[in-house]
């Protein structure tokens, strides 16, 4: 049991790690607001990064993510402007992003269409269409977004989180329960094991599969959701390579790319680290904030050619 | 009639007629080229110049994706390159006119070209040596490349104001654009090369079968670094090419979605994805392709945001008529066209 | 048992694809607390026949009945609920997954609404020690199923087929990578299903083990029925020759071989203290000019190891190579092809043919590959070669310029072997040439490696059947449990090997 919980252990500690070193380095790193600033910064991508690790745990990949969050950030700014109601605003984006995944899904499984390319035309369609809306940025002026944006929940030490933060938690312990306690959850662990096989067993792959893209669908469009709340508009150049930070807070999270192993908590975990890595760089001050992709490019890096040493060990002892 | 329909270059050449057939309609001056200002002038002389970058990299892109590859690091890669050949170059606007370069053109081009081909091999090692999914390793070049870029350059745009570096994106070479030479000229040495040597049966043993090529012998490694330094190389150009057209090096948007588009292309003029059987002539056809929509949709007037919806909706289909269960799906339904029937 | 319960009953059955009909008119008969063999050769239609009765394709015509009520299965999971289940040769447990749950994912047991609704992995794990205890299995249900050696993995799948109280159980070749001792284990299950009452289906190519544990045969030949036998009936020269179609000519042995005479020259290959850890232990070998080496062994003896280690297809851990006496530096294919080697693989569909290409390429890839990229060999040159090896080799193809896809299981065999002839190999390393490939063929590529070895080749031939290597080889090499058992002279007869075989070994691993 505890080989499995490896790279996640090692995933935590780098995390703890870089936190340790924060802390040292810098004079209130560790202080309770800036700690809680890394997930209330990222929480959108921390929603997302939770239905990527579904996608990834199948053994395929979501590139369309970023455009979905930008396409419902526009989406909603135009309903809003149009005067909609804005919890319906919300309920619609919800429900067309988990229509845009299906579709995707759909293309996937029924014609066997590799998922790079399938979620490739459909970042190209949901950043097209975003343009097609409009090229501005549409400002949402509505008040309940407003008061949401605003809303704080303290959690006691002097800091706070917003919503868009417990949304990200919430995203995070349903997805572990997903994985963990349902059919749907362990169906996908199935296919990332092997696909046939699963496929063989009479799993229900098929549905499995369409599901999973529904799955990140959805959590692009919340994650959308989230993200107009921080940002108060909607734009077709929001969140661009989003896609490729969740991919990396999945590997990163001690997710194998090539499916079947992993664990949602760790992709917390590997958000987190995305997270200190900008908190580290904005302290330091001297770097410019280009050096975050380097970092993340490097440490996507590092836990890549570990993941294929770790194939290579099992495979040897087999 | 029916053997022409079956041979590979059928479908995008047919594609590519059809598109500049609804641009004629349109604009019946669209098709019209002329001599003017020493050179070959025209929006078809445009097309072919605007599409050289893309054909450049599609070319490489082919043979990666030949030998069951892929590299999604091109556009960082062009941005890499255009910056190290603007930095090199460097020189500064004076009164008098007179612009000297850092260093000398040539070497400025070298080194620029050399670490595109660097990026290339770094590419390549981590598939071919770490064993890593293609999509990953050069995602890890993606992401982190244009970083590079960007610090080198201090996120500023790099102007180059050296009058002999523009004439790789701007110049002609008797009527037709230095560019288009560029890319032609590229094409007849791989022609070349795949045709008179084994390099093309290798690549196509590689793609189709991996470990069969490996048993027989095919040094399948040393073939795969080749194919993706070379990659890189052509990467490399397309910056140049580019970096020269605008005269300046973008870090950021230099080279943006050159990946996907070049993947479009390749995928438009008939290689597969799945490796083994390519097609450099329908690479080029293919950016031919994706270079006219542009043209079209903005010689329409239609807006050109739409160009994403359309390029997307060109993948879906081409996708879906490569797939063998869509076109089973679709002879069923063209033999019963009675609901309820299978 | 003749009287026991029909359990199922197909009638009729027919299935074309495009270009073959796989069957027709084909009958099965399946009777509780029954083993039955369906037997035939490759291309017979058995992996079809049951493709059919697990709903994973449609019959064109024809009827099941289970229990006596028509059924179609329209899918593996319908087939599931329905009462058949099957273990098919390609059925792999998930190794990302315990045991307990390959046994039973699909059919978890859920908490009640109120305590989460979501899955009991305890009451799983309870579940699933039980049903592996029931059949004489004693596992740790909550370890990864990755960890596992195959034949165990092999149980589980059984176990997971049959927790479905299925009526009927369908094995696919469920020996095919098991030694004695696993298979031992298996059959003891398999008995104890019988006698449970469940009708068992048991597909194999291993004549012994029909005789070993089943009660009844069903032969089908060219997607046709030819009969249901009761093994007490049929003895195994009537079986072949049902499969076969007519009567086995002794093959009496082949052209006259004459022992190769090396006159003291060194070992053309040689290799000293070779290893791959897990794979096989360290040993030596040679292989004269002119003589055919067997080697002999069981499934998971070490035989194909060997081989890819010889030609550098696998690292090796340890050990010198030698050509010609001298020390050799072989460490990838492409080394050993450029000192005279060819590796004609097991698997020809994952390493030996590139599908997408013609007979033509395929044959002269290996050659082109050692002339390098300096030279080349046009296509008129390679043409002239692959028709010159075609008709040596009497390869049936339209022409040489077909994919090599289109031709049959046989003559890609033929074509691969074309491949490595082209290159004049002073070593040839043939594994397992003769699988799948029906008689005659069989012939004409046996006397095609003793041509071969007159010709001065020195030939390492791999073969899972006994008969055979002890008919071709002038020396046996004998491996057991990834080690060096022994060496056999000319003239050894199966006894002899397979008493090697099972020798207790007296020294330490």
């Amino acid at each position: 049991m505890n080989r499995r919980l490896l790279p996640l252990g090692v995933t935590m500690l780098l995390f703890v790690g870089m936190a340790v070193f924060g802390a040292i380095r810098y004079d209130g790193f560790l202080s309770p607001q800036v700690f809680l600033n890394l997930l209330i910064d990222n929480a959108f991508l921390c929603v997302v990064a939770v239905g990527m690790t579904f996608v990834i745990l199948s053994g395929g990949i979501d590139l369309s993510v970023g455009a979905v969050i930008a396409l419902t950030t526009m989406i909603s700014a135009a309903l809003l402007e149009a005067g909609w109601n804005p919890y319906a605003s919300m309920a619609m984006v919800l429900v067309l992003g988990a229509l845009f995944g299906a579709a995707q899904g759909f293309l996937i499984q029924r014609f066997a269409l590799a998922p790079f390319i399938v979620t490739l035309a459909g970042m190209f369609l949901a950043r097209g269409c975003c343009y097609l809306i409009s090229t501005e940025s549409i400002a949402i002026n509505d008040a309940t977004y407003a008061s949401i944006a605003q809303a704080r929940i303290p959690v006691g030490f002097d800091a706070s989180l917003t919503v868009g933060a417990v949304i990200a938690l919430l995203v995070v312990l349903a997805g572990m329960r997903i994985a963990h306690a349902s059919e749907f959850g362990r169906t996908v662990y199935a296919i990332g094991g092997g696909e046939s096989s699963a496929r063989l067993m009479g799993l229900p792959v098929a549905s499995a599969k369409i599901g999973v893209y529904l799955l990140s669908g959805f959590c692009a469009a919340l994650g959308g959701v989230v993200m107009t709340f921080y940002m108060l508009s909607g734009y077709s150049l929001h969140a661009v390579g989003l896609e490729l930070d969740a991919i990396a807070a999945v590997v990163i999270g001690g997710t194998l790319l090539a499916g079947g192993v992993g664990y949602v908590a760790g992709t917390l975990f590997g958000v987190l680290i995305l997270g200190i890595i900008q908190t580290l760089i904005a302290f330091d001050g001297t770097l410019s904030s280009w050096w975050t992709k380097i970092v993340v490019g490097a440490l996507l890096l590092l836990f890549c050619l570990l993941q294929r040493l770790f194939e290579g060990r099992s495979r040897k002892a087999a | 009639m029916k053997r022409l329909a079956q041979h590979a270059l059928f479908w995008p050449c047919t594609t590519l007629l059809l598109l500049l057939v609804v641009c004629a309609v349109f604009n019946p001056a669209f098709l019209g080229v002329a001599w003017q200002g020493g050179h070959l002038y025209g929006n078809l002389v445009d097309i072919l110049n605007r599409a050289a970058p893309l054909m450049v990299v599609s070319m490489g892109m082919t043979l990666v994706i030949a030998v069951r590859g892929l590299d999604i690091s091109v556009g960082a890669v062009v941005a890499i390159a255009a910056t190290v050949a603007a930095l090199m170059i460097g020189g500064s606007f004076s009164a008098g006119g007179e612009v000297a370069s850092r260093f000398p053109l040539w070497l400025a081009l070298a080194t620029a070209l050399g670490v595109a081909a660097a990026c290339g091999l770094w590419n390549g090692l981590l598939v071919v040596k770490a064993g890593m999914q293609p999509i990953v390793a050069t995602l890890i070049l993606m992401v982190a490349g244009r970083g590079i870029a960007q610090l080198l350059t201090g996120g500023q745009i790099i102007t180059v104001y050296y009058a002999p570096f523009y004439t790789l994106g701007n110049g002609f070479l008797l009527g037709v654009p230095v560019a288009l030479w560029i890319a032609a000229a590229l094409w007849a040495v791989l022609h070349l090369v795949l045709s008179r040597s084994a390099l093309g049966l290798f690549i196509r043993a590689i793609g189709g079968n991996p470990e069969a090529a490996r048993v027989a012998g095919v040094r399948s490694s040393a073939i795969t670094l080749c194919v993706y330094t070379f990659c890189g190389l052509a990467a490399g150009v397309a910056g140049l090419i580019i970096s020269s057209n605008v005269k300046s090096a973008d870090a950021n948007n230099a080279g943006q979605l050159l990946e996907l588009d070049a993947i479009l292309a390749v995928t438009l003029g008939g290689t597969a994805l799945t490796g083994g059987r390519f097609t450099l002539a329908g690479t080029i056809i293919g950016a031919l392709i994706i270079q006219t929509l542009t043209s079209m949709i903005y010689s329409l007037g239609v807006p050109p945001e739409v160009n994403l919806v359309v390029k997307a909706a060109l993948v879906f289909a081409v996708m879906l008529l490569q797939s063998a269960g869509f076109r089973a799906l679709v002879m069923r339904v063209a033999r019963n066209p009675r609901p309820g029937a299978t | 048992m003749s009287d026991a319960a029909i359990v199922l009953r197909a009638r009729d059955i027919s299935r074309a694809f495009p270009g073959v009909q796989a069957l027709s008119g084909v009958e099965l008969t399946l009777r509780a607390g029954e083993v039955h063999a369906l037997m035939g050769q490759n291309g017979a239609g058995k992996s079809t026949l049951i493709k059919v009765l697990t709903g994973v394709q449609a019959p064109d015509t024809g009827s099941i009945e289970l229990l006596g009520q028509p059924v179609t299965p329209r899918s593996p999971l319908h087939a599931q609920e329905l009462g058949i289940s099957a273990v098919h040769q390609e059925s792999h447990l998930l190794p990302n997954l315990s045991v307990a749950e390959n046994i039973c994912a699909g059919r978890y047991p859920r908490r009640p609404w109120l305590r989460g609704g979501g899955i009991d992995w305890r009451e799983t794990n309870k579940r699933a020690r039980e049903l592996l205890a029931g059949l004489g299995i004693e596992l740790d249900v909550a370890q990864l199923a990755g960890g596992l050696p195959a034949a165990v993995q092999q149980l589980a799948t059984v176990a997971r087929a049959v927790a479905t109280d299925a009526r009927v159980l369908i094995l696919d070749e469920p020996t095919s990578s098991l030694d004695a001792e696993e298979v031992k284990a298996l059959f003891a299950l398999i008995r104890r299903l019988r006698d449970k009452g469940v009708a068992i289906l048991f597909v194999t190519h291993f004549l012994d083990q029909v005789y070993e544990v089943c009660d009844r045969i069903t032969v089908l030949r060219n997607g046709k029925f030819v009969g249901e036998y009761a093994c007490g009936k049929l003895d195994a020269r009537g079986l072949v020759a049902a499969m076969v179609g007519r009567e086995l000519v002794n093959a009496g042995r082949p052209a006259a071989h004459a022992p190769a005479d090396t006159g003291g020259a060194p070992a053309v290959l040689a290799a000293r203290g070779i290893s791959r850890r897990g794979q096989l232990k360290p040993m030596d070998i040679e292989l004269r000019a002119g003589e055919v080496l067997g080697l002999a062994g069981l499934l998971g003896s070490g035989r194909t190891e060997l081989a890819r280690l010889l030609f550098a297809l696998d690292a090796r851990d340890s050990g010198e190579l030698s050509v010609d006496g001298k020390p050799a530096k072989i460490d990838q294919p492409a080394d050993a092809l450029q000192l005279g080697l060819g590796f004609c693989p097991e698997d020809r569909k994952e390493s030996g043919i590139v599908a997408e290409l013609s007979v033509r390429e395929n044959i002269a890839l290996a050659l082109q590959a050692r002339m390098g990229l300096g030279k080349f060999l046009k296509p008129a040159e390679q043409g002239a070669l692959a028709e010159k090896l075609v008709a040596a080799l009497g390869v049936k193809t339209a022409s040489i310029e077909t994919p090599i896809a289109q031709l049959s299981g046989g003559n890609q065999q033929k074509a691969i072997i074309a491949r490595w002839l082209a290159t004049n190999p002073r070593v040839l390393i043939l594994d397992e040439p003769t699988r799948g490939i029906d008689i005659a063929a069989k012939q004409e590529l046996m006397n095609e490696v003793l041509q071969l070895a007159n010709a001065g080749t020195a030939v390492l031939f791999i073969s899972a059947e006994i008969e055979e290597v002890v008919r071709l080889s002038d020396r046996i090499m004998v491996l057991r449990d990834r080690a060096k058992a022994g060496e056999l002279p000319r003239g050894a007869d199966e006894d002899a090997v397979y008493s090697m075989i099972s020798m207790i070994s007296s020294a330490p691993a």
